[in-house]
């Protein structure tokens, strides 16, 4: 069955059952490999993109109920220039590095909704698991991503 | 069939992956270096150079570690797998020091699959017990130089002079009498082309006090590829024709479907059955369909090992195992039951362990061609050459013939050094003729792991008058992990196994009567590798057990250890006061807040935490604060020291504070992250670490961080509330609300 999306940016149709999750047409249909697959129950965080900027965990949203623009962490920067991104290299957030695309689309849809989080806001944006155990690193990365994004806008 | 060298890369993964092929790469300096099987890890190294034939570095099948490309780009091949580690960059760390080499044009790769990349002549390599720096130190050290000293050679003949005039610098190498510089780029066709006898045979290492890159905080080169998200993980692979594939495993181990044939005749058009060892694979052209489609198989499975068991059978087999008379030795010195029998203060004492799953991030998976000439794989394993060597024993098809390409790993723990998923996804491929790509759902990961083995253990202890013991014994029961690794050398004549003793039976606190001893059990249920190993139960056991003597003596935890490590052990004295001091141990802490002290051996490794805890008033426990202080030896790179220790930490109180793998009529109760539980982001305690400088010999970093945070967790948690916690875990114990301190 043909589902038409908008991705990143671009008008796309794929061929999939309706009920088939975003996280999977996302990986297998458009190649966009950076969402991750972590638990397949919305408790991991690690398929996080964008819809409408907002975050949502793209491993429960069945393709067919995907109404708004997805944005995957390949559409956030081709050259790792997102102020989020340049927080997580400045503050060397990863370890094996396979949830971090997820955390680091929480920390920009929370930045795009609040760009001056209180510590409760980050708490309650930034639930995604790291099995490395990366949250202190990721607590400072997101302090230095606030900073950056407010530069950039001034 | 091709060899992995002349692989290209296929799957539109980032070109790091795969050695590239083209004229841009053809010319410069190829290192490779023979080491000869015996000694193993102090061979003389020699070695052999000439320019590429386009393809790769593959002169005379070399182990060639090293290459300089005539622009200067420095890839360096690592035979070692990165899960998180650092080792991708603390291992070039090594080699561009003694370069000298420009630290910005670095770049790593995996190495090929074969042999001759292992460092040190093991017919494998495998990354695991936090060897992979501490065991390659030495070699990468003389990688980098026999290049240095090549490329002095080099320069100084094109410029006719003597080569002690000549020195290298930054990517470069200068004579500053006449004040002439030639890049390393430019240096590799000269370089490659020196005579045999222009390669250092001893090549001069660097002073430590020289050193620029070893020993200060480097940021990690693989950091800005991870938050980009390109494909790095071997669920990334994507090859032309793949096909997906789920798999279903038996819900009791070493089941088997018993109506195999009868579902495979229903499959619905487009998919395809594959029957397993202990399960089934179904095949079809997208993951959801294939395993929305094993899900929906109305499976029918035989009885296995574990049928009918539940958890509390296995802790009565545990009980009585470590009850047994004339259990194998793995220590005893002096009479301690003699001396027991007439000690003044008596501490007995039974604590266990559950089992527990490793859980990493990315599910397992792998992807698998088999061909008529061979069998090509791509999988995130902790071992490829010995993936190479399983495969090839199970498949029948010659070494030779079997590629594996190494990705990243998102997270291993121990559970990457299996191999079970690589012989599914072979078996898929092979039944439907197409690669195909195997994942597994998060639930088959948490119910057919390689589970860090249950244990139980009985202790005692005699204290003399002093309240130091004089007598301690340990009788520990456990499923055995080495039992199955029969290349290991499986489980010894002795009947013990190293992994369920190690940070017991070699205990470092002063007793003078000692008596360890280890039974095995067998449960159905398959244990393995699980960070830390051994010490993720044996330091809870005994630095748990040391606190009870400690309070049973009215002595200080801190100082108590101290007292028995005095005379014997300054390095640990060290740490446990480098710990005490950071953690203000001396001073109370604040109100409603508890301290607990802890210190364990591993891997090389000294590790003390304190951990600072409070209890609320329904009993609900917090780990606020964690103090690490690590004695690693000589280390490379500081800043991966310190995440290892945050990552041990968490890694650890996951498994302290709820983990636990339970059974049920023979299957394993959990299935997801919402009942195998991970720390989340909001439970994580400040964690502040301190690298206590001994100059010794390296240590790991990867484990042991994590088997000091259990113990100081419980520890602070008997400080809080009167209750010693002697089971793991935390969790299923009701705690009453903290009194205040």
């Amino acid at each position: 069955m043909a589902q038409n999306l908008k991705v990143n940016g671009k008008d796309v149709t794929v061929e999939a059952e309706p009920g088939t999750p975003l996280l999977w047409v996302l990986r297998e249909k458009l190649g966009l490999l950076g969402t991750k697959f972590g638990c397949g129950q919305g408790m991991c965080g690690a398929c996080t993109v964008h819809i409408d900027g907002a975050a949502v965990r793209s491993c429960l949203m069945p393709v067919a109920a995907v109404s708004g623009e997805v944005t995957t962490i390949e559409g956030l920067s081709s050259d790792n220039s997102h102020p989020v991104q340049r927080a997580w290299i400045e503050a060397d957030a990863p370890q094996c590095g396979y949830c971090q695309s997820g955390q680091i689309m929480a920390c920009a849809a929370m930045l795009k909704a609040r760009p001056q989080p209180t510590d409760a806001d980050i708490s309650a944006a930034m639930t995604n698991l790291c099995r490395c155990g990366t949250y202190g690193r990721i607590r400072k990365a997101v302090k230095l991503a606030i900073d950056l994004n407010s530069e950039e806008k001034a | 069939m091709k060899t992995d060298q002349e692989t290209n890369n296929p799957v539109g993964l980032s070109r790091r992956f795969f050695v590239q092929s083209g004229a841009a790469t053809v010319a410069g300096l190829v290192l490779g270096f023979h080491l000869p099987a015996n000694p193993m890890r102090r061979a003389e190294a020699f070695a052999a150079t000439g320019p590429t034939e386009g393809k790769a570095p593959q002169a005379a099948k070399l182990n060639t570690w090293l290459r300089i490309a005539p622009d200067g780009l420095i890839t360096i091949y690592v035979a070692k797998s990165e899960m998180g580690q650092g080792i991708f960059t603390a291992m070039p760390m090594l080699i561009a020091e003694e370069l000298e080499a420009d630290w910005s044009r670095i770049q790593v790769e995996p190495a090929p699959s074969d042999a001759e990349f292992n460092y040190t002549g093991a017919p494998f390599e495998i990354t695991g017990g936090s060897t992979s720096v501490r065991s390659t130190w030495e070699i990468l050290q003389r990688i980098g130089a026999t290049a240095r000293h090549m490329l002095i050679a080099a320069a100084a003949k094109q410029w006719g002079v003597p080569a002690e005039s000549c020195r290298a610098e930054r990517g470069q190498i200068v004579h500053a009498a006449s004040g002439r510089k030639a890049g390393f780029g430019e240096l590799t066709a000269a370089a490659a082309a020196l005579p045999a006898d222009a390669i250092p045979k001893e090549p001069k290492l660097k002073a430590p006090s020289e050193y620029k890159l070893v020993g200060k905080p480097m940021k990690r080169l693989d950091t800005p590829a991870k938050v980009s998200g390109k494909p790095l993980f071997g669920i990334d692979v994507v090859v032309p024709e793949m096909r997906y594939a789920a798999v279903r495993h038996s819900p009791v181990f070493g089941g088997e479907c018993s109506n195999f044939e009868a579902l495979a005749k229903g499959m619905p058009a487009g998919t395809s059955l594959v029957k397993v060892t202990g399960g089934i694979v179904v095949v079809a052209d997208s993951w959801f369909t294939a395993k929305t489609a094993a899900a929906g198989l109305d499976a029918k499975w035989t009885k296995g090992a574990t049928t009918g068991l539940s958890s509390k059978d296995i802790e009565k087999k545990l009980r009585t195992a470590a009850g047994g008379k004339k259990l194998p030795v793995a220590a005893s010195k002096g009479e301690p039951d003699k001396v027991l029998r007439t000690a003044k203060v008596k501490v007995e004492a039974e604590y266990s362990t559950p089992f527990l799953a490793h859980t990493p991030m990315e599910p397992l998976n792998c992807t698998a061609h088999v061909r008529p000439d061979g069998i090509e794989l791509w999988v995130g394993t902790q071992s490829h050459t010995l993936t190479k060597m399983l495969v090839s024993m199970a498949t029948k098809v010659p070494q030779e013939q079997v590629i594996v390409h190494t990705t990243y790993l998102g997270g291993g723990f121990g559970r990457r050094a299996e191999n079970d998923v690589m012989l599914q996804a072979i078996e898929a491929s092979k039944a439907v003729g197409k690669p195909v790509k195997l994942i597994w759902s998060r639930e088959e990961d948490v119910q057919h792991d390689f589970y860090r083995p249950a244990s139980l253990v009985k202790m005692r202890a005699g204290l003399g008058a002093d309240g130091l013991p004089v007598a301690f014994t340990a009788s520990i029961a456990s499923p055995s992990i080495m039992q199955r690794w029969t290349m290991f050398g499986g489980l010894p004549k002795s009947g013990i196994d190293m992994t369920t003793i190690e940070g017991l039976a070699d205990m470092k606190y002063e007793c003078p009567n000692q008596h360890i001893a280890a039974a095995v059990v067998d449960t159905g249920v398959p244990v393995g590798f699980w960070r830390s190993v051994g010490s993720s139960h044996n330091a809870f056991y005994v630095e748990s057990f040391i606190d009870e003597l400690a309070h049973a003596a009215k002595q200080d935890p801190y100082k108590y250890r101290r007292a028995l490590l005095e005379k014997s052990h300054p390095r640990f004295v060290k740490v446990l006061d480098t710990v005490a001091r950071m953690a203000k141990w001396e001073t109370p802490p604040a109100e409603g807040r508890h301290r607990g002290i802890a210190i364990a051996e591993s891997f090389g490794s000294i590790v003390a935490e304190v951990a600072e805890v409070s209890v609320s008033a329904d009993g609900q426990p917090t780990v606020h604060k964690v103090w690490v202080a690590v004695d690693c030896g000589r280390y490379v790179n500081p800043d991966t020291v310190i995440a290892q220790m945050e990552s041990g930490v968490v890694y650890g109180l996951s498994a302290a504070l709820r983990g636990q793998i339970t059974l049920r009529n023979g299957r394993v109760e959990q299935s997801n992250f919402h009942d195998y539980t991970m720390l989340a982001p909001h439970e994580m305690p400040e964690v502040a670490v301190e690298i206590v400088e001994s100059g010794e010999a390296p240590g790991g970093v990867g484990e042991p961080g994590t088997p000091p945070i259990a113990p100081a967790v419980t520890n602070a948690l008997f400080a809080a509330t009167g209750k010693r916690i002697r089971t793991l875990p935390i969790s299923s114990h009701k705690l009453t609300g903290g009194k205040k301190s």
